[in-house]
């Protein structure tokens, strides 16, 4: 086996905020290294290439007790709201992009983006909701045969 | 090849090979670095960013991100990739003589 990472498959397959930033600073990290990079979206991860809910991710404040907020206070009106401004800042203070931008950045980095085809089909969706980025829908199988011969990483 | 001055490898460098005295850097170096990197000829594409590199570390002590990079150094990301396809921003420290950026972005 080869000691360097040559290829890496990342699977984002949480919509929160929290849930798909480790995803993509992952895929760019990789890009950055030389290293290529492919993003498989799945269930409520393919809220991160929505083109209508991209802008708009929030942190889940209740059932994450990383936050340390109490469960009925993380659910009072407002507050996901409230905690993913405090994120954004803290997030641009690092020069980290919002998500629409880091997606595109991550595409023009040559990185490839698919779509989980059973989770595009269980929500329903069309190619139409996703952004013009996406490269394609694809099943699991052809999620394996594109990650074929590198690292998968399930985030 | 120069005699009076070191080469690359005398100079002091890290594990991958970056320059970790930025003032040891010269013109004819970058061009051996990026050799040894895979780039065979330095445009004045790969310059730009180079320099751009370069003198932003030297200006404020920290090497920009990728996302600097594409919006400042006046090349777009994607080209940013074709010019340097092992990662522009490691790249262009490198063959601009600075250290390895540490930042994850």
């Amino acid at each position: 086996m080869s000691d360097t990472i040559e290829k890496v498959s990342i699977i984002i397959s949480k919509g929160s905020l929290e849930g798909v930033y480790p995803g993509l600073i992952m895929a760019n990290g990789a890009r950055m290294e030389g290293i290529e990079a492919n993003i498989f979206f799945t269930f409520f991860g393919m809220e991160a290439i929505n083109s209508k809910h991209y802008e708009h991710l929030k942190v889940a404040t209740v059932g994450n007790p990383g936050l340390h907020i109490p469960t009925m206070v993380g659910g009072l009106p407002g507050m996901s709201s409230f905690v993913t401004h405090q994120m954004e800042k803290q997030i641009a203070k690092l020069d980290i992009p919002p998500v629409p931008e880091f997606i595109q950045l991550i595409a023009d980095s040559g990185a490839k983006l698919y779509a989980c085809k059973a989770s595009v089909d269980m929500f329903g969706l069309k190619r139409d909701d996703f952004i013009d980025e996406l490269e394609d829908i694809i099943t699991v199988g052809e999620f394996y045969q594109i990650a074929s011969g590198g690292q998968i990483i399930f985030t | 090849m120069s005699t009076t001055l070191p080469g690359y490898h005398e100079l002091e460098l890290d594990a991958e090979g970056f320059l970790q005295k930025p003032e040891q850097w010269n013109e004819e170096l970058a061009v051996q670095i990026a050799h040894e990197s895979g780039i065979p000829e330095l445009t004045d594409k790969h310059w730009q960013v180079v320099r751009f590199m370069r003198d932003r570390f030297l200006t404020t002590g920290n090497a920009p991100s990728i996302r600097t990079l594409g919006k400042e150094s006046g090349v777009a990301i994607k080209e940013l990739y074709q010019l340097f396809p092992k990662g522009p921003a490691k790249l262009a420290a490198k063959i601009g003589g600075i250290p390895k950026p540490h930042g994850c972005i």
